[in-house]
């Protein structure tokens, strides 16, 4: 399946933590066509094996990206038909207003999060940010006939399809972490084409953004001698500095750090540079803010490395990432599983 | 059912120190069950045996508490707190040590700004007259509660430790009455878990039920000016949909909703914006463990006057019974 | 002077960076135990076979220290970190740190006093703003000497001064790993696991994996512990106090030791009249954080050498404190059966 297609209806399936049921069948179906077998948990983590050529101690290796999106939730159906609502995961309440959202009650309802006119406020109110407190939904029913269509507690996602910016520059919601679950399928295909002596679990995590819950669970279920985390991090920006964002078409970004195990990270590294596949290199200085962090620490310890994709304006509607890096990530880590042969232990030594 | 929660109220049972309270709650437990035991940590598990799956049922027997650091020459007491104490609720109230010992809570009055007052500069006074006088009585490490004692007024219930020996009662009284069930269904008293609901972790690993549900208590929405939030007092147990540690599994809420409806319950739905419960710690379990939460709504939690209606806990019991009573289909 | 207590605050062992330090535990320990081993989180696992019983008990110390890890290399040869644990970046500031594997020597400098606005010295500096000179003039240069990545640990010497006392970096935990090393020359009725941890000061990382692994019945933590016995502050928020003994502690952030461990403990200290004093604050948390909460439950205590001013680049302790935790941890080890 075409990456960018595979990412643009992954886009548009709804799936905020908590609530991923849709978005992991979508997954799972897509899984079904290059795994060999493909399960689901009560949580709707999704669990794809690949295996190639079978060998004694060949190791089971993990790989994580999440399919969770931040998103909304109900929190109050007012008598006039408005909702108010709570933020799922962080969401930064200035990219609200003015915003198109989608209300999962009973039905599937648009709604406008509504935005006061110029014309309309008084004095300093322009000054200040809108607090999502005082936001509300506008799904354009009155509050009689919304009795019962929505409650308390329904999802809402946020309405921003896959856009073709420029090139291989794509923009939408939820490329955090989806464009990681390109990558897992990336790595399917061109794994599908390499001869490797390991088993593999690509697993579609689900809660990241509530604290990589997903990945709590499902590395205790999987048990891996090796992990492999895939998210994103920060492409470099108008606004943002240097230091701490990485450019668009160097490739992806190999994570070091006290969260990654240093010798399965050069390892990493030599096979990108044996393939001569460019990455740029992040330092973290503690636990990361991914699956990797939970990963690592799993049962008896987990060797890990994070791979990620730079994307900018995270946690906006118009996350924006360039596909080509999501086709480099993917065969980085399918060479990489390749090269896992007799000897792979040693890797991990300390 | 309000005897028994005015005796546990006045039981004591700061977070990691909760024998006098396991005790009394395995007194009143012991014979609407099969077996009784208590773990490493000192959670209290009571099973009421069947085929079918298992189902965990978790309450912390834990308060919060306010533990002694220090003696001061005059023989006032400095302390730590445990679990969430709050200066606004504390100032000037009455607290007791396990063995009765009675107290008063204040703070350095030289501070004019009651803002700037933090617990570091807040004091427990014994009425003793000098630090030997009151090494005599207490030591570093002793443990002291909130001891406003327990009033009804209205068909509601106030005193310290609602949280959450209201949830205990709902589940001894839910034992007390259950007359046959598909699962095996264990009542988990948890230890700690105001510290980091820690108790409900190894509880939960040890079982490692089919489904958890936790009995807490939740704030409301319903007092002058509050912060707003649908759940309302006297209108039912409220069913968790999210709070800081847990996305609610949607299949245990759903099966809660049902459950109510099928029993004639009323309930609510529950978003707590910041707080979270034991199942935060279950769900998270070994593999996972879809889990829920059945919230008492309380008003002026952590405080020594935590209020909760008598109807919603009786119809609290009714939902946990009705649950306990039918199939799980998941 | 301890040589061995030199060695081991003066080795490097960033969170994440643990080789140096676990190297020179690994061969202590190797003369000591049976068994030494290494776990997937790098945890160092030595184990004594014990003499009566199966019965597990864990002994757990951290290897690793605060620090730097560099994380930008500027195009003027100038470097930029983030610090590996807590640590306030006003101790940073004016301190030598040595960076990498080839321990190549860089100040924290900060602009000159006589260039600054009066103003300018009463505001905190960020550790955004800090930055560390190895004297290279271009990056080309800064990459013949330094790595992005590279683990910077503070360049203190272990020097004992004043009454008994030591003063050097890391003293939280090594102080620690020199009392399991300690008691590791004894053999008891039970198994004993001497575990030397990693990343405690990342999050407790380390001891959960090991904890994990070993199932113990029960763990007792030996820490290096906040004392702040200095001018400025009350006398109830000074924690432990400096030649007082081992503190012993009720409740942490991150555990609340068990009662019948605490009570032994004390019991233990008052018959071989052992010095000891209770912690008296609850803050500050450790690997009995992770061990507690691991599988079905552990038994922990914590017993803690006071050491002033930890997490900055010279620490102070008092040596009979640490004798006597030393003392402490193997009398109660020893009533164990």
């Amino acid at each position: 399946m075409d990456t960018k297609d595979f990412l643009t209806e992954l886009v548009d399936t709804p799936g905020i933590s908590g609530y991923e049921e849709s978005i992991s069948l979508k997954v799972s179906s897509v899984f079904e066509r290059y795994c060999d077998e493909v399960r689901t948990d009560a949580f709707y983590n999704v669990y794809g094996k690949m295996t190639d050529q079978i060998g004694e101690g060949m190791p089971k290796v993990m790989l994580a990206a999440h399919i969770d999106e931040i998103g909304l939730m109900v929190k109050e159906v007012c008598e006039d038909g408005f909702l108010r609502f709570v933020s799922v995961g962080g969401v930064d309440q200035r990219i609200l207003p003015g915003l198109e959202v989608i209300v999962h009650g009973k039905e599937s309802l648009l709604g406008i999060i509504g935005a006061k006119p110029p014309h309309l406020q008084i004095g300093d109110e322009a000054k200040k940010a809108l607090e999502m407190k005082d936001m509300a939904i506008d799904v354009g029913f009155s509050g009689e006939k919304i009795k019962g269509l929505i409650n308390v507690g329904d999802p809402i996602t946020f309405k921003s399809p896959l856009t073709t910016l420029n090139g291989t520059i794509v923009c939408g919601k939820a490329l955090d972490d989806r464009a990681g679950a390109a990558i897992l399928l990336e790595t399917m295909k061109q794994l599908k084409e390499l001869r490797f002596e390991a088993e593999v679990y690509f697993v579609a995590t689900v809660q990241e953004e509530l604290g990589t819950r997903g990945a709590i669970i499902s590395a205790f279920r999987v048990m891996p001698d090796i992990g492999i985390a895939i998210d994103v991090t920060h492409g470099d920006m108008p606004d943002a500095s240097k230091e701490e964002t990485f450019s668009m078409d160097k490739g992806p970004v190999i994570a070091i750090g006290p969260n990654m195990h240093p010798g399965l990270t050069k390892k990493l590294m030599d096979i990108a540079k044996e393939h001569s596949i460019e990455y740029l290199v992040e330092v973290e200085a503690g636990p990361t803010g991914t699956d990797a962090r939970a990963i690592q620490i799993s049962r008896s310890g987990v060797p890990t490395v994070l791979i990620q994709l730079p994307l900018k304006y995270m946690h906006t509607t118009v996350e924006t990432i360039n596909i080509e890096t999501v086709k480099k990530a993917g065969m980085l880590l399918a060479r990489f599983i390749s090269s896992m042969k007799e000897g792979w232990r040693e890797w991990m030594n300390y | 059912m309000k005897e028994l929660l005015k005796k546990l109220v006045l039981c004591y049972g700061p977070a990691g120190n909760e024998e006098v309270i396991r005790d009394c709650i395995k007194e009143e437990i012991k014979d609407y069950v099969d077996e009784v035991k208590v773990d490493v940590l000192g959670n209290l598990i009571a099973v009421k045996r069947g085929g079918g799956k298992k189902v965990m049922l978790a309450a912390h027997m834990d308060q919060i508490g306010f533990m002694v650091t220090y003696i001061d020459e005059k023989g006032f007491i400095r302390f730590s707190r445990v679990g969430g104490i709050f200066v606004q609720n504390s100032i000037n109230s009455k607290v007791v040590f396990k063995d009765g010992l009675v107290g008063v809570v204040s703070y350095e009055s030289e501070i004019e700004d009651i803002k700037d007052v933090k617990l570091d500069k807040m004091y427990i006074d014994i009425g003793t007259k000098s630090r030997e006088e009151t090494e005599k009585l207490v030591k570093i490490g002793d443990v002291a509660v909130y001891a406003n004692g327990f009033a009804e007024s209205n068909g509601r219930y106030i005193s310290q430790a609602m949280d959450d020996r209201a949830g205990c009662v709902l589940l001894i009284e839910t034992a007390k009455r259950l007359k046959s069930s598909p699962h095996e269904v264990y009542f988990v008293f948890t230890v700690q878990e105001e510290l980091g609901v820690r108790g409900a972790k190894t509880s939960a690993y040890a079982l490692d039920p089919h489904v958890g549900i936790a009995v807490d208590v939740t704030l409301t929405g319903d007092t002058p000016k509050s912060k707003p939030m649908a759940v309302k007092m006297g209108e039912g147990p409220a069913i968790k949909v999210k709070d800081v540690l847990i996305m609610a599994h949607p299949k245990v809420k759903e099966l809660m909703i049902t459950r109510a409806r099928e029993a004639g319950v009323p309930y609510q739905m529950e978003i707590l914006e910041a707080g979270g419960t034991d199942a935060g710690a279950i769900h998270l379990t070994r593999k996972g463990i879809p889990s829920g939460v059945l919230s008492i709504p309380t008003r002026y939690v952590h405080s020594d006057c935590e209020m909760v209606d008598a109807s919603d806990m009786e119809n609290g019991v009714k939902l946990l019974l009705k649950i306990l009573e039918e199939e799980i289909e998941f | 002077m301890d040589e061995l207590l030199k060695r081991l605050t003066e080795a490097h062992g960033v969170s994440g960076d643990e080789g140096e330090i676990r190297e020179i535990l690994k061969s202590e320990a190797a003369n000591l135990a049976d068994e030494v081993s290494i776990d997937r989180m790098g945890n160092l696992v030595a184990f004594k076979k014990g003499t009566k019983s199966g019965k597990k008990i864990m002994l757990c110390a951290h290897m690793d220290e605060v620090g730097l890890i560099i994380h930008n290399i500027a195009d003027n040869g100038i470097l930029k970190f983030s610090t590996v644990g807590s640590i306030d970046p006003r101790v940073l500031i004016s301190k030598k740190v040595r960076i990498g594997k080839k321990k190549q020597y860089g100040i924290l400098g900060l602009k000159a006093i006589h260039l600054q606005e009066p103003d300018e010295r009463k505001t905190v500096v960020k550790t955004k703003q800090l930055y560390i000179d190895i004297g290279a003039k271009s990056k080309d240069e800064a990459l013949k000497l330094v790595n992005l990545g590279d683990y910077a640990a503070f360049d203190t010497e272990y020097l004992p001064f004043g009454q008994g006392r030591i003063k050097g970096k890391a003293l939280d935990d090594r102080l620690g790993c020199s009392v399991l090393l300690n008691a590791l020359k004894c053999r008891y009725p039970f198994d004993l696991y001497a575990c030397f941890t990693t990343q405690e000061e990342v999050g407790i990382r380390g001891a959960g994996v090991a904890a994990f692994n070993i199932k113990p019945s029960m763990a007792l933590i030996v820490e290096g512990t906040t004392c702040s016995d200095v001018p400025g502050v009350d006398e109830h928020m000074r924690s432990t106090r400096l030649g007082k003994g081992p503190a012993i502690t009720v409740m942490d952030a991150t555990s609340y030791s068990n009662k019948d461990m605490v009570n032994k403990i004390i019991e233990t200290a008052i018959k071989e009249n052992i010095p000891y004093q209770m912690k008296q604050s609850a803050a500050g948390g450790n690997d009995a954080g992770a061990i507690h909460i691991s599988g079905e439950g552990i038994k922990t205590a914590v017993v803690s050498v006071p050491c002033r001013y930890i997490h900055s680049p010279n620490s102070v302790a008092d040596m009979n404190d640490y004798y006597s935790t030393s003392r402490l941890v193997e009398a109660f080890l020893k009533g164990c059966e």
